[in-house]
């Protein structure tokens, strides 16, 4: 079917021309009503959008749809497509533009719909020589859905993983035995602060360079609070300067508890926990700058870092402190191990608050953690074989065993 | 009740967002984008905190004349002159951000030309960095010296040129080797986060309250 847009385009049009454009376009199987030529200057034809889908956004709260559309037969001309507009019509409307995509896209999220409100959706393909609309699409509706169903592995691993942690962590509350190895850069925590103490110097905790919504820097955080109480005890002088005025503050608040903690409120100064600012460099350069006055004897670089990482732990050895760093960051890590004395690797970092602590409860948490990632060591080996097996049985993928390894793989996308 | 409070909002919330990881419906699949504009909205405010924070530090070493002072005076001069001429440029061009105001002037050929100097420092520190990291002394160190020149060479055209070795074996110790111990510590470290989050939603992790 042959629909015709915009009201003033055809009002002008004599009767007899609709007819014989009708019947053009008839004859030549056109599907669709173009306004220029669009294989003009010879050659094949230029592709236009073609066969529209709508449906409703997968796993949406409502209120979208998501268009789809494929290219007629490109014949290497699909370079000279300029983009597409996207027209929305509901019955009783007039098509109107919704949106631009550029010519590289095949899809378009409206995300401007009434949920149980039908919509068409036509397609029109923008060329040097005029623009084409292709057939309406099917109509659809959009609507809210109560469970994203690509999520469900993802909820299947986390439901094992938290049933694994709190497994252990009422083992632990009953006074079970667990071993946890050796963390060398949580062990060098105690002698970093001792031999700060020893040479009257100062200690440095970096905190990271994120927002406190990031983990590592929350990590960072609970490391300051044992690195603090440590510090208090030996009445060492503690310096945190933060990128972020929140961290500063809730920096502040565990430092000045620490203080408290050890007995010694008196002593926590509230402007050694100072703000800096929000710039990466400028923060980068400020605290090289307190590392170079002040010469601190222990360094802890702990949180979320990026191109600054070097540029800090150089500085600091340098100056010839003992450095202890930790980051999930897997770019940053080599950088803090080649100038660093120790260095805490991904989940370190965030076993660090349960390590020092050695709290049974908290330690439970960790065995639990083990655990999950033996069970999905496992895992990966058993679907490697299979995947293997099973490829090397059908190349096709069309082999049972493929196809489960084909399922595995999906719930870790 | 200074800590049952905090405990009972983090994990009220914590819960909220997982479940809104899984379910999409209204109110839950909103939820995370409307915490998102609380945060900004709670951070907006703490930026004072982090400038009252900077003014009184700065000023405090003015005022003693402690070492370096001048620069605590640089400090604070370029804050006030920033947040003047920010205004003015507002009165003057409607907005601080209009190309031909002055704050943009001192954005463009202050503030990047420092970033980009500090930036800059990177490459003299990572070759310091790589003498010491990849100096041959054990096993190790020189499996990670071996892998590193082949790695360097086969990135860069004269790798090529010499061999075509060295583009392949690049390729193949980026692609193999070095991202399986990647991945190796990015599943360790998500499940470290995951675990931690954990504990911060029961309650079991405190050493972030006061």
């Amino acid at each position: 079917m042959v629909r015709f847009f915009g009201a003033d385009r055809t009002a002008r049009v004599h009767p007899l021309t609709v007819v014989l454009i009708l019947g053009v376009l008839t004859l030549s199987g056109g599907d669709a009503f173009a306004q220029g030529d669009p294989s003009a200057e010879g050659g094949p034809p230029l592709p236009i959008a073609c066969a529209v889908s709508a449906e409703d956004a997968p796993e949406d709260g409502g209120g979208s749809i998501l268009v789809t559309w494929e290219l007629t037969d490109p014949g290497g001309r699909e370079d000279e497509i300029l983009g597409f507009d996207v027209l929305r019509y509901a019955p009783g409307e007039e098509p109107a533009s919704i949106g631009e995509v550029p010519a590289t896209d095949t899809e378009y999220t409206d995300s401007n719909t009434e949920d149980g409100t039908s919509y068409q959706y036509v397609v029109r393909t923008r060329t040097p020589f005029g623009h084409t609309d292709s057939e309406p699409s099917p109509a659809a509706v959009s609507s809210a859905q109560w469970f994203a169903k690509s999520r469900l592995g993802v909820l299947v691993i986390a439901a094992l993983f938290c049933g694994a942690v709190l497994f252990y962590i009422q083992r632990a509350k009953k006074g079970g035995e667990l071993f946890i190895r050796e963390i060398p850069g949580l062990e060098a925590v105690d002698d970093a602060v001792g031999r700060a103490t020893e040479m009257g110097r100062p200690v440095l905790f970096v905190p990271g360079i994120e927002l406190v919504t990031e983990v590592g820097t929350l990590a960072a955080l609970t490391i300051l609070g044992h690195v603090a109480k440590r510090v208090a005890r030996h009445g060492t002088p503690l310096h945190v300067p933060c990128a972020d005025p929140i961290v500063m503050a809730t920096a502040q608040e565990i430092v000045k508890a620490s203080y408290a903690e050890v007995g010694r409120p008196d002593e926590y100064d509230p402007s050694r926990v100072a703000y800096l600012t929000y710039d990466q460099f400028g923060y980068t350069a400020g605290v090289n700058g307190m590392m170079l006055r002040d010469r601190p004897e222990a360094v802890f670089l702990i949180g979320t870092f990026y191109a600054e990482s070097l540029i800090l732990a150089e500085t600091g050895h340098s100056i010839g402190a003992i450095q202890i760093a930790g980051t999930k960051e897997t770019s940053q890590l080599p950088f803090f191990v080649a100038a660093c004395d120790y260095t805490l690797i991904g989940e370190e970092l965030f076993a660090a608050s349960s390590y020092l602590s050695r709290e049974p409860v908290m330690l439970g948490s960790l065995k639990g953690q083990d655990l999950t990632k033996l069970w999905i060591v496992y895992v990966i080996i058993l679907a490697v074989v299979v995947g293997t097996v099973g490829y090397m049985v059908s190349a096709d993928g069309g082999s049972a065993l493929t196809k489960i390894f084909e399922f595995v793989k999906s719930w870790f996308n | 009740m200074k800590r049952t409070v905090p405990l009972i909002i983090t994990f009220l919330t914590g819960t909220f967002l997982v479940v809104s990881f899984f379910v999409p419906h209204s109110p839950f699949g909103e939820l995370e984008q409307r915490l998102l504009i609380w945060f900004a909205i709670v951070a907006g405010f703490t930026m004072l905190l982090g400038v009252d924070s900077l003014i009184r530090a700065h000023v405090r070493k003015v005022a003693r004349a402690q070492g370096g002072w001048g620069h605590s005076a640089a400090l604070l001069v370029g804050l006030v002159a920033t947040v003047v001429v920010g205004i003015l440029g507002r009165v003057q061009y409607g907005s601080p951000f209009h190309i031909q105001s002055p704050f943009m002037f001192i954005y463009t050929y202050t503030i990047v030309p420092l970033q980009a100097t500090m930036f800059a420092l990177l490459a003299f520190f990572i070759a310091s960095a790589s003498y010491r990291a990849f100096r041959a002394r054990n096993w190790v160190a020189t499996l990670l010296l071996v892998s590193a020149v082949i790695v360097m060479l086969g990135r860069i055209p004269i790798g090529a040129a010499i061999s075509p070795f060295f583009p392949w074996a690049q390729e193949w110790i980026m692609e193999f080797p070095q991202l399986a111990a990647k991945r190796g510590i990015q599943i360790g470290a998500a499940l470290g986060a995951v675990s931690m989050s954990l504990r911060i939603i029961l309650g079991i992790e405190r050493s972030y309250l006061s």
